[in-house]
């Protein structure tokens, strides 16, 4: 069979109707957004603005609330920096999360070379933040809480609205990092309470090199430090010519995920049950990671204990999937979303997320399904954690016989 | 498949097909090093006769490169006398394998650790016998 991605949450496939809309706007619709002296510029400008009203419309934000960027770390750090240095003087206290993308926890600590002081919380089990511990890391020195809608490893959800309401109550802006759920699950900035949101439309079926940073503008009017200078684009908060492409693929993709969101999430759902089921049915001592109902439908963050992430990945080398370790340096870090959450080193190298995607079909779920299985047994076999940990239960079993 | 392309023929070919997978068991010569925690262990046991290995087995829980490695050493090793075996380094693991990616040198790292290892509990285990002491029970 030939590869079967199962990475969703590193990336998407674009989608040929996203494809289809963006195409003309590579050659015959060529113009600059900002040329007002003629009809390419005027029609350029006019395919952002639709954009900018379809992202509105999925948010339900006001389109002048809508700001173009690269994607969702660009979002990430224009919303902390900016938010951070607008608020000088008034405070300088951050509140983010353990399980947050690099895109929020390195800003984060950029602000406190900075001056910053930063409180990062912990999460539970299922990671998931305690409100109660929010509600007292807040204090009137707190400028910004950022806390991501649904994590990229194991798809927990977080109780956004209800992080939004005490923000608002307290006085406080909130951003959530929406990369992995804009398009999958609803987002409501208003019922919500959200004043900041990071999306990005490679992870939706759109384009890379494409996102958005909605910006509150009433109740309470968010004021943001731009990073970049060099020409009023985008209310001078992010100055360039625009990526007129991307933004239009952004929106179709955005589009599309909205009317099918519904059907979309049920079918991946189903599947992603299915996997699961499939696997620890015919697989040992397997853990899932993350919330068993605030997660990301299309998520599956599987521990295999007494197996090595990297050899799991390779052994299943015609599926793509992520381990739960960035194998990139000397050492293996193991995964701090998971080592947050309560993992230990050892269960975090033993981790794969699988993220399936609006491409995968019922097959593939099953030739997945029988190649986990196939892959875990063998590389069992040659493990000599599982030759312990077999040991140790065959001994209890032993023991067992002369007392009964 | 990405990951596959990091990785030369005979690498993959002793990751597919591991040789001498298993344990040793009634010889002292066997160690187990490395931490899972950090996601490489290697476990290797020795069957020593007469001053030379007769058997060698292995088993690991860890990457592409830590399964090659384990496998390519019990079949380096077999054969050896003391000597040699004393001599043996990770160089040679790598060599055998036809390089292995920088970021992974430190799996070949681990079968040598593994080979002194079970060389010194071999040695310890055969001087107390020398010494009349009884065998561990
Ligand atoms: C939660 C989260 N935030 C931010 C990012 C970065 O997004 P982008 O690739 O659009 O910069 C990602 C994707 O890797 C993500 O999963």
């Amino acid at each position: 069979m030939a590869s079967i991605y199962m990475d969703n949450h590193a990336t998407t496939r674009v989608d040929p109707r996203v494809l289809e809309a963006m195409l003309p706007f590579f050659t015959t619709e060529f113009g600059n957004a900002a040329s007002k002296s003629h009809a390419f510029g005027w029609r350029a400008e006019e395919a952002v603005t639709r954009a900018r009203t379809q992202i509105a419309r999925l948010l339900n934000a006001d389109p002048k609330e809508v700001v173009f960027t690269s994607g969702a770390t660009e979002s990430n750090n224009l919303a902390l920096v900016g938010a951070f240095e607008a608020a000088a003087g008034r405070g300088e206290h951050v509140i983010t999360g353990a399980t947050e993308h690099p895109a929020v926890l390195d800003v984060v600590a950029r602000l406190e070379a900075r001056g910053a002081r930063v409180t990062i919380l912990p999460v539970d089990r299922t990671g998931l933040i305690d409100p109660d511990a929010l509600r007292r890391a807040i204090t009137d020195r707190t400028v910004l809480v950022s806390l991501m809608f649904a994590n990229n490893e194991v798809g927990t959800i977080h109780p956004v609205a209800a992080i939004g309401a005490l923000c608002k109550e307290r006085g406080v802006l909130f951003h959530t990092d929406a990369a992995q759920a804009a398009g999958k699950v609803p987002v409501d900035v208003q019922a919500m309470g959200i004043d900041l949101l990071s999306l990005s439309a490679h992870k939706v079926y759109g384009p890379k090199g494409a996102g958005a940073l909605y910006v509150r503008r009433k109740n309470p009017r968010v004021i943001l430090e731009p990073m970049l200078h060099g020409g009023g684009h985008e209310r001078g908060l992010r100055p360039g010519t625009l990526n007129v492409p991307g933004i239009v693929g952004l929106a179709a993709a955005l589009e599309i995920a909205r009317a099918e969101m519904p059907l979309e999430a049920r079918r991946l759902g189903a599947l992603r049950d299915r996997l699961q089921e499939g696997i620890l049915a015919r697989v040992e001592d397997v853990q899932v990671n993350g919330h068993p109902t605030a997660r990301l439908p299309h998520n599956l963050s599987l521990s295999f204990a007494y197996v090595e992430g990297e050899a799991l990945l390779m052994a299943l080398d015609d599926v793509a999937v992520s381990s739960g370790s960035a194998c990139s340096s000397e050492k293996k870090e193991p995964s701090h979303v998971l080592r947050a959450m309560g993992l230990s080193d050892t269960q975090a190298q033993t981790s794969l997320r699988f993220g399936l995607g609006r491409f995968n079909t019922e097959q593939e779920v099953e030739h997945v399904i029988g190649r986990v299985a196939e892959a875990v047994a063998r590389l069992r076999e040659i493990s000599p954690l599982y030759e312990m940990a077999r040991r140790t239960t065959g001994a209890q079993v032993t023991r067992r016989i002369p007392t009964s | 498949m990405a990951v596959a392309g990091r990785y030369n023929e005979v690498v993959l070919d002793h990751y597919r097909n591991p040789r001498n997978v298993g344990e040793i068991l009634g010889s002292p010569a066997v160690a187990q090093v490395g931490d899972p925690a950090s996601g490489d262990v290697l476990k290797i046991g020795l069957r020593i006769e007469n001053g030379r290995v007769i058997e060698a087995r292995f088993k690991s829980f860890g990457c592409t490169a830590a399964i090659a490695a384990g496998s390519m050493t019990t079949i380096l090793i077999q054969g050896m006398d003391l000597a040699a075996l004393d001599r043996f380094s990770n160089q040679d693991v790598v060599a055998a394998l036809g390089g292995l990616p920088e970021s992974k040198l430190h799996c070949s790292v681990l079968a040598e650790q593994a080979i002194r290892e079970a060389l010194r509990r071999y040695r310890e285990a055969s001087a107390s016998v020398a010494a009349g002491g009884a065998p561990c029970r």
